[in-house]
């Protein structure tokens, strides 16, 4: 039984035993390079294991599920990390915090995302989550000798402590409503029994504690300061992969109590106030910032506003195109943030006017910039465009067309301080001869690029990978 | 394959291109020519074998060339999203890539003193080719939905690096524009999906073919042809706006000047050319047969704003000192021919729309051309410091004087036929009747700028201490006009520019018949859809 329990949650047992691996290498051997082809190794494996179907079912005495859902999930969780360890690399020589601790935490960090995407149990849930948020707190702060990453670390560990407790206090809520702690048993409940005022509350309380991670507006105020002070690359981590993991954990217990929400105008009317507020807040801001990181912390706000669109749609139209969104987000969000993170080695460079003339020294890398950036804005042929395409279409699909137009007219807002960049890039002479000379291109940043055009033109597989995902989301 | 060979091959251009280093710039050169030759031959490949007697339209049995599969198809739960290759040509698009052909060509020939930067500039223009003509030949929406937004990011690039001075604003400018119209035609499509399906499948489709046909709306939908459905009138304005921004319609025009003021002359040559066409044909191919009963219902709307284009346009550009910003606001006035012609709702009015297209998409290019020669040897387009022109460059003078004679409709050159076709298709329906006569003020004012634009730079004596002595207008090298010593005149390769398009101009306009049997069928099959809405309308 247990032996069969172990083998069912093959990704996550394999996940933790490589962590105390890693975490045995490098006590041992304290070489930083060792770890990281380690830590690589270990995303290659997990990775490779998401690409083939597996047995589905509940592991541990329905505590975790595992299911081609949590597999995309996964998927999507164990490529950021690989893409992001490989970008981080050159920057922590350069910041000298060099550490093989660094890359065990991010495989942490994303250990804990894995729970949440497969977590049955309200509890495995909450321990998910905390296994990444702190994971994620000591990757804020790692630089530190600096004020900002200090300032940013606290920051993030204050309120993101605040905001797990009100999760962990809606979790107790919703068990004293229910008396279940497994979610598909609370979904049975609520199917035969109406939802009680308490229950609503402590809904409303887990939500609070979903929409800190996913940053949305009236609870982002933290994301610039964070993503600003952050080491940039786990910057591109928390952006991007920790999002996607409140947003699957998120869909999990949405499913769970759908016979509450479907149809219920509060629900969706307080879900689409949301999102809304952060899809208009979010890209208003960017517009105003000069700081290239706090720009791209506001659109990335923006960008979980998009994807809330798709979780009010609440059709398996709506969450596929949320996972599709999450993997597209991903990858390009990790290609912006890498390619500042390369030009940042080199001097320091934060606002979008210091990357005048980069076109002109080097082409490639300007090229890849634009090209995430375009990509962000969602403009065909690139994934960002598939993506907004998919959830807008969900929208419509479920009568929510004017949710719908307030997106695109958002996203073209957005077209304007994306394109700042590329206008500073390519359009304006740069500012000193050869500023950006010693910036070597991570090969990493095209495999990325290309990835991200793939998915733009051919985007059949990956959207039936979400499809799929999906389907077999919570019908054994 | 010869419509996906047509479409791509510019593309290829490009990828070639990035494998040729940059400092083989001749190299680079005779690439893109030589793919824009290619889509010259296969135009008139295509045009030799194309059967006018074939209307398409609503059937994709009577399109030419047609070339279908599947591209992607995903099951999403319940629901199924597929989208197509498809690619056709009927009467509505012949034309336009016939046309698109020829500017492409015009525009790499014109592009061969751009110096700066020559690998990037052609693999940008080579990628605008390759989605200009992908525009026309896609019947699948979505696939159309590509190519006309991958138009943006080349065009984008070519005014914002290789544009004049304001060159930042103008590319910005130009981009939003366009990006807030096709996102709204985005949801539109995404409408129509849901409501529309393939007679032949049974599913749902972006068959732009299949959506032009009121009983593939599956009924109930949220777009089906009903009483008073408005949220038809919506998407078919969500369209309008995306198209109406690039024809462009006043007051949604302000982009244009800036635009052409700041590209380079290639790059006004194709952006006046061809991309202003997409607009016009994307209202016959998209927003009429699709929406015919709205489209009659604001029939008179759209002429008005087609007749407010022309009068409008001309005052502006006789309001201009700048000999190019005249031009391009003289494009603004005539692209409301296009407008009144289309908003006649009969063939007669459409096929002048339609020639207008044509014709304005061979006079416009000939017009930046001739620009982009005085400002190359001038660097100044300010029209009062230069005179007595025709003197020193008469072949220019003559070219000029045809361009001006075609552009305020002089019988015998295209824009006479067009615009005589327009009026009279317009003044054949009552509603429009007043205000095609309002729109003959159009020729009047254009006569007016032209004539007067012909006056100052051509006639009289060279000013003195004016154009010739000119500095650099970038601080770049001086003005050439110095002193009169050596050749100012037209070059062959300037020739070899001109004079096919203007011996084009000159064929239409002596026998425009040609052109009419090739978009005739199309056209009635268009009229007869919406005419067939007006009586559906009227019971």
């Amino acid at each position: 039984m247990a032996l069969h329990d172990l083998l069912l949650a093959l990704p996550i047992t394999f996940a933790t035993l490589w962590t105390i691996l890693l975490i045995v290498v490098e006590a041992t051997a304290k070489r930083a390079q060792l770890t990281f082809s380690l830590t690589s190794v270990g995303f290659l494996i997990l990775i490779t294991m998401m690409l083939f179907p597996s047995e589905q079912g509940y592991a541990f005495g329905e505590m975790l599920r595992l299911s081609p859902y949590s597999q995309f999930a996964n998927f999507v969780f164990a490529l950021s990390g690989l893409l992001v360890i490989t970008l981080s690399q050159s920057y922590l020589a350069k910041e000298n915090i060099h550490f093989g601790e660094y890359y065990i935490i991010v495989f942490i960090a994303t250990l804990g995302m894995m729970l949440m995407a497969s977590a049955a149990h309200m509890v495995v849930l909450f321990i998910g989550l905390e296994i990444m948020s702190i994971a994620l707190y000591v990757l804020a702060g790692i630089m530190r000798k600096d004020l900002r990453a200090n300032e940013a670390a606290m920051k993030y560990f204050l309120l993101g402590a605040f905001s797990s407790g009100f999760f962990l206090y809606g979790i107790s809520l919703i068990y004293g409503a229910t008396g279940e702690m497994t979610l598909f048993k609370i979904g049975i409940y609520l199917q035969e029994n109406s939802a009680t005022s308490l229950f609503w509350i402590g809904l409303s309380l887990m939500m609070v504690g979903f929409l800190f991670k996913i940053s949305a507006v009236p609870f982002h105020q933290w994301t610039p300061d964070v993503y600003e002070g952050s080491p940039t690359p786990s910057t591109a981590l928390m952006s991007t992969a920790s999002k996607a993991a409140a947003f699957t954990a998120l869909i999990t217990v949405v499913l769970n109590v759908s016979s509450q929400t479907e149809n219920n105008s509060n629900w969706i009317f307080a879900l689409s106030t949301i999102a809304v507020l952060t899809m208009v807040v979010g890209n208003i801001a960017a517009l105003s910032q000069d700081n290239l990181k706090r720009m791209l912390a506001f659109s990335s706000i923006a960008h979980a506003g998009y994807m809330l669109v798709g979780i009010v749609a609440g059709s398996d139209a709506g969450y596929s195109a949320v996972l599709y969104y999450a993997l597209v987000y991903s990858l390009m969000n990790i290609g912006a943030f890498g390619v500042i993170a390369l030009i940042e080695q080199q001097r320091e460079l934060t606002s979008a006017s210091d990357y005048a003339g980069l076109f002109k020294e080097k082409p490639l890398l300007a090229g890849v910039m634009a090209l995430f950036m375009l990509s962000l804005t969602g403009i065909p042929p690139f994934g960002g465009f598939i993506g907004k395409y998919k959830l807008f279409a969900a929208a419509v699909e479920s009568g929510l067309s004017w949710l719908a137009v307030v997106g695109v007219l958002a996203s073209a807002v957005s077209a304007y301080y994306y394109l700042r960049v590329v206008v500073f890039m390519f359009m304006r002479e740069p500012q000193a001869e050869n500023q950006f000379e010693g910036v070597v291109l991570n090969p990493t940043l095209v495999l990325i690029a290309l990835l991200v055009f793939l998915l733009g033109i051919f985007p059949t597989g990956m959207l039936r990978f979400a499809g799929e995902a999906m389907k077999f989301a919570f019908n054994m | 394959m010869t419509l996906t060979l047509i479409t791509f091959l510019p593309l290829i251009a490009a990828l070639i291109t990035l494998l040729i280093p940059k400092e083989q710039k001749q190299t680079i050169r005779l690439v893109s020519l030589l793919a824009a030759v290619g889509q010259v031959i296969l135009a008139v490949v295509i045009w030799q074998n194309y059967n006018p007697s074939l209307a398409g339209v609503d059937d994709v049995s009577k399109f030419q060339f047609v070339e279908r599969a599947a591209w992607f198809s995903v099951e999403l739960g319940g629901y199924t999203v597929s989208a197509d290759y498809l690619m056709g040509i009927d009467g509505l698009s012949v034309t336009m890539v016939i046309l698109t052909a020829i500017v492409a060509l015009v525009g790499v020939g014109a592009s061969w003193t751009i110096e700066k930067s020559v690998k990037s500039y052609f693999v940008l223009y080579n990628l605008m080719s390759m989605s200009m003509m992908g525009c026309f030949l896609a019947l699948d929406f979505f696939l159309f939905y590509i190519f006309w937004e991958v138009t943006l990011i080349p065009m984008y690039f070519l005014i914002g690096i290789w544009g004049g001075k304001n060159r930042e604003y103008a590319a910005i400018k130009f981009f939003i524009y366009t990006l807030v119209g096709s996102v709204l035609m985005l949801l539109a499509i995404i409408a129509l999906y849901a409501s529309v399906i393939d007679p032949e499948t049974g599913r749902n489709t972006f068959s732009m073919v299949a959506m032009a046909n009121q009983q593939n709306f599956i009924s109930g939908s949220a777009l089906a042809p009903s009483e008073g459905n408005l949220l038809r009138a919506l998407a078919f304005f969500a369209l309008f706006l995306a198209f109406v921004i690039k024809v462009p319609m006043v007051p949604f025009h302000t982009w244009l000047p800036d635009a052409h003021v700041e590209a380079p002359t290639p790059i006004s040559v194709v952006l006046a050319g061809v991309l202003l066409k997409l607009g016009g044909y994307g209202l016959l191919r998209i927003n009429f047969p699709i929406f015919p009963e709205v489209f009659q219902q604001f029939a008179w709307w759209i002429a008005l704003f087609g007749v407010i284009s022309i009068v409008y346009g001309a005052f502006c550009a006789i309001a201009q000192t700048d000999f190019k910003k005249m031009v391009a606001y003289s494009s603004v006035s005539h692209m409301g021919f296009v407008l009144l012609g289309i908003a006649a709702v009969n063939s007669l009015g459409m096929s002048g729309a339609m020639l207008q297209m044509f014709s304005h998409g061979l006079l416009s290019p000939m017009m930046f051309l001739l620009v982009g020669v005085i400002y190359e040897r001038a660097h100044t387009r300010e029209m009062d410091k230069f005179g007595g022109l025709a003197k020193h460059m008469p072949v220019y003078a003559g070219f000029i004087m045809l361009a001006f004679m075609g552009n305020l409709g002089m019988p015998a050159l295209s824009g006479f036929v067009a615009e005589a076709f327009v009026f009279l298709g317009a003044f054949a329906v009552e509603q429009t009747r007043l205000l095609s006569v309002i729109g003959t003020l159009g020729i009047l004012l254009s006569a007016a700028y032209l004539l007067r634009a012909y006056k100052a730079m051509f006639t009289g004596e060279r000013k003195p201490n004016a154009a010739y002595e000119v500095e650099g207008h970038h601080g770049e090298e001086h003005a050439h006009f110095h002193d009169w010593k050596g050749k100012v005149d037209l070059d062959g390769r300037e020739i070899a520019l001109l004079a096919p398009l203007a011996a084009i101009v000159i064929i239409i306009g002596v026998y425009p018949a040609p052109v009419l049997d090739l978009i005739m069928p199309s056209l009635n099959r268009v009229a007869e859809i919406l005419s067939a809405a007006a009586n559906v309308a009227m019971k």
